[in-house]
């Protein structure tokens, strides 16, 4: 079923994120930091990256002047959306010992406030539904993904250019997102206009546009908007052949591959801290001087740490090429055996800000030609 | 026992403390609550708090027909384990649990069973013994196999008798100190003790737990006497934090041990014992 | 080639005083191999059938544990002999292998040679004699290794 699309103009954007903010959701948005677009807070539509333009490769981010003044030309930021979702740090509880020694236990747990995302590419609107399948659809589920995920507004932007390091096409995740928004927008902008193609995805996504002038888009506009996105698919920078991949990596744990990659990996973590899907995270017990109070936190990990892996005696994956590929086994591989679907959503990030350039898809694409070299 | 918050500890009360050897101990708890309630199937573990310091993930070594005390034997070998081996009787631990899967108790039935263990080992698997003992006409012939490295480190001790009138009990050490004790039993590798054993390999169910080295020596032997790997059960490890499938520390391959785990068929991990680092 | 590599056996230890017509079918079972630094000879639960004498270079044997990586138990220079599960039932390798340094050997196929002494009880008691040698010295090594004698006590 279509949703209905409408057209909004541009100068009605910031009413879009007051009308948000009216609703008491917080707003959050791209902004620049450093030189870099990074999802934040905001309230105004000026602390936005207007009429920039961004050029990712491996190793490499630069983000520019662009020639217009379009909201969304460049595309994921560094960061992802995840850490509002899945907080970086958090207090799970504190105990405080009573005179009898016993432990009264608080938990922390209690988030009312409600989230909207402005601004989320389709790639990583795919992430935050395979964060949903691991934390609210397994064995347990994990309040404090729950509570924000709950009330969570999506404002999707379906992707107007490619760099060189997206491969969503083929990861089956984007340019266009399909559904699980509240709105999706698409953004016209040519010489004759600059206007914005609204898809409304559900009755939350409708009421925000309470006394924002809109208009039914008309079928030139639709295929305008697709044609957007046909540029888009034809831009990808990269491709990473998924066909039964999950299966011929399962098989290649003694390739010669890794070893070659290890020898350039800093195991600087950077990747799974970009990483939209990557979700370990580490427990902390501490205590305050006086030893009456205690505390368990939780903060994000990866396992290209060393002591992510350990057990009495030492760590299981001391070496770099056996953390190297259990983080591309995991996320192409032991995902599918474990949540059903790859951990990738092919944002490219991974690529961008490793330090010495790695490419998963290049890897990728290593174990399958050698896999096939055995075969004969 | 269900907790609203799978991150949060139930306190629980030593009742008892014993000292099994020289860095392991047996704790028995009681929860505060005087209506809790705990159930559990053999081979499950518990998340152990204690105050301020952390959580060890410890298996459950008590019976699983009683609901309580819960019994914990620990070895000492961490900052965790070694503060708790100072802990009395009247102490306080916080428990999270049961996590994980158990030992395959109710498809042995009918079966010979092998119950096979190396040092703490025997701790994870002495709940399978108590459920095996108290249901024997449910099984076969059923034989204890126990490696341990010294007489002195072993544990469990003063149940060995009981055990015998039941069990089949075997055990070794690795190496005897003389002017320590005077051991009159087996010295050698618990895999001598295989070939000792009675059990129809077309017909029984193994249960290995120890270090990794010797539950892949004995799986390969048990093999060699003609069982199937699918018929051999072991229990895997890897650093815990969670327990509850979200941390990802307790990742082999695309598994969760504290989920999918720890026990598994040696035929689902043959592949990853082979390997190595993963 | 088979001519080249006879030489080099009867010279070996192992094969001294070996009848040449026993030689010639083990020569048979014979070849030249190299492996790399880091390459593996033998891992541990595979089927044994074919064994080694190093001629250059050196091998570990290592039992490899989780936390505790590869523990070498035993090294094998030039001029000795790895591997003899190849003789002696189940038939599989109960250790890992692996080059310490750039190794060239001679690869002896341990599953044609068993068949032949099955057929040839005589040239089997010959190799039993030359292999239970090895085992028994390699035992009371491991048994005194077991000791622990430097540890404090």
């Amino acid at each position: 079923m279509q949703n209905q699309a409408i057209i909004i103009q541009t100068e009605h954007f910031q009413q879009l994120i007051d009308n948000l903010i009216l609703q008491g959701y917080q707003t959050f948005a791209p902004t620049i930091k450093d030189n870099t677009v990074i999802y934040d807070e905001i309230t105004k539509v000026d602390e936005m990256p207007i009429g920039c333009i961004d050029e990712q490769e491996g190793g490499f981010y630069r983000l520019k002047k662009h020639s217009e003044k379009t909201f969304f030309s460049y595309t994921v930021a560094a960061n992802s959306w995840k850490k509002y979702l899945h907080p970086p740090k958090i207090k799970l509880w504190q105990i405080t010992k009573k005179s009898n020694q016993e432990m009264q236990f608080v938990s922390e747990n209690k988030f009312s406030g409600k989230l909207a995302f402005i601004g989320v590419r389709s790639c990583e609107l795919n992430a935050i539904l395979i964060q949903d399948r691991i934390f609210l659809k397994d064995k347990f589920v994990d309040p404090i993904y729950a509570e924000r995920r709950k009330d969570l507004f999506i404002l999707a932007v379906n992707c107007a250019r490619a760099v060189n390091t997206c491969f969503c096409v083929s990861m089956n995740t984007g340019p266009k997102a399909e559904s699980n928004f509240d709105l999706a927008l698409t953004e016209i902008a040519t010489e004759k206009e600059h206007k914005f193609l609204v898809e409304i995805g559900t009755e939350k996504g409708k009421a925000i546009l309470e006394n924002i002038p809109y208009k039914e888009a008309s079928l030139e506009d639709q295929e305008l908007a697709q044609n957007i996105t046909e540029h888009t698919i034809n831009q990808m920078g990269r491709k990473l052949d998924t066909n039964n991949l999950a299966e011929i990596i399962s098989h290649s744990y003694e390739n010669a591959s890794w070893d070659e990659v290890a020898s350039r990996c800093l195991t600087c973590a950077n990747c799974t801290m970009v990483c939209p899907t990557c979700f370990c995270t580490s427990v902390q017990d501490t205590t305050d001087l006086t030893g009456e109070i205690a505390e368990r936190w939780r903060n994000w990990d990866s396992c290209f740490t060393l002591d992510f892996s350990y057990i009495h005696g030492g760590s299981v994956r001391s070496s770099t090429k056996s953390r190297y590929r259990q983080w591309m086994t995991h996320k192409l591989s032991s995902w599918m055996e474990q949540f059903d679907t790859l951990g990738c959503v092919g944002c490219g990030r991974c690529i961008s800000w490793c330090p010495v350039g790695i490419d998963i898809t290049e890897q990728a694409k290593i174990i399958r030609q050698e896999d096939q070299r055995k075969k004969l | 026992m269900q907790t609203v918050d799978p991150m949060l500890p139930v306190q629980y009360r030593i009742k008892n403390k014993v000292n099994e050897n020289q860095d392991t101990f047996t704790f028995e708890l009681l929860p505060l609550d005087p209506e809790g309630n705990f159930r559990f199937l053999p081979g499950q573990f518990n998340m152990l708090y204690l105050f301020g310091m952390g959580e060890v993930a410890i298996s459950i070594s008590g019976d699983s027909e009683r609901a309580l005390p819960i019994v914990h034997t620990i070895r000492a070998v961490g900052t965790v384990t070694k503060a708790m081996q100072n802990l009395q009787a009247g102490d306080l631990i916080g428990v999270r649990g049961p996590f994980g899967s158990s030992w395959p108790i109710e498809s042995a039935k009918g079966k010979d069973v092998l119950v096979i263990v190396g040092g703490i080992g025997l701790a994870p698997l002495r709940p399978v013994l108590y459920y095996l003992m108290a249901h024997r006409e449910d099984y076969g012939q059923v034989s204890l196999l126990y490696g341990a490295r010294t007489p002195e480190d072993q544990i469990f001790m003063s149940e060995y008798q009981e055990w015998s009138k039941k069990l089949d009990v075997y055990t070794t050490v690795d190496r005897v100190d003389r002017t320590k004790n005077n051991w009159q039993g087996q010295v050698g590798v618990v895999t001598n003790l295989i070939a000792k054993a009675k059990f129809d390999a077309n017909n029984s169910i193994a249960m290995i737990c120890g270090p990794e080295i010797m539950m892949r020596f004995v799986g390969l032997k048990l093999k060699d006497h003609g069982m199937k790997f699918e018929d051999i059960f072991i229990s895997m490890e890897r650093n815990m934090k969670c327990a509850i499938g979200f941390c990802g520390h307790c990742q082999l391959a695309g598994t969760f041990i504290c989920k999918n785990g720890p026990v598994y068929t040696y035929q689902e991990m043959q592949k990853y014992l082979e390997l190595r680092e993963v | 080639m088979i001519q080249n590599l006879e030489p080099i056996l009867a010279k070996h230890p192992l094969f001294a005083d070996l009848e040449p017509e026993y030689l010639a079918l083990i020569v048979g079972c014979t070849k030249n191999v190299r492996f790399k630094e880091g390459e593996f000879l033998l891992r541990e639960g595979k089927q044994a059938d074919t064994f080694y004498l190093i001629r250059e270079g050196k091998a570990t044997v290592d039992i490899y544990a989780s936390n505790l990586g590869a523990i070498t138990v035993h090294t094998v220079d030039a001029g000795e002999v790895l591997g003899w599960s190849w003789l002696i039932s189940p038939y599989r390798w109960h250790f890992d292998a692996q080059a310490l340094t750039p190794i060239r050997a001679l690869a002896i196929d341990g599953k044609c040679i068993r068949d032949k002494c099955e057929n040839n009880k005589a040239l089997g008691y010959e190799l039993m004699k030359r292999f239970t040698q090895i085992i028994v010295q390699r035992l009371q090594a491991t048994q005194l290794q077991l000791l622990d004698v430097y540890r404090v006590h």
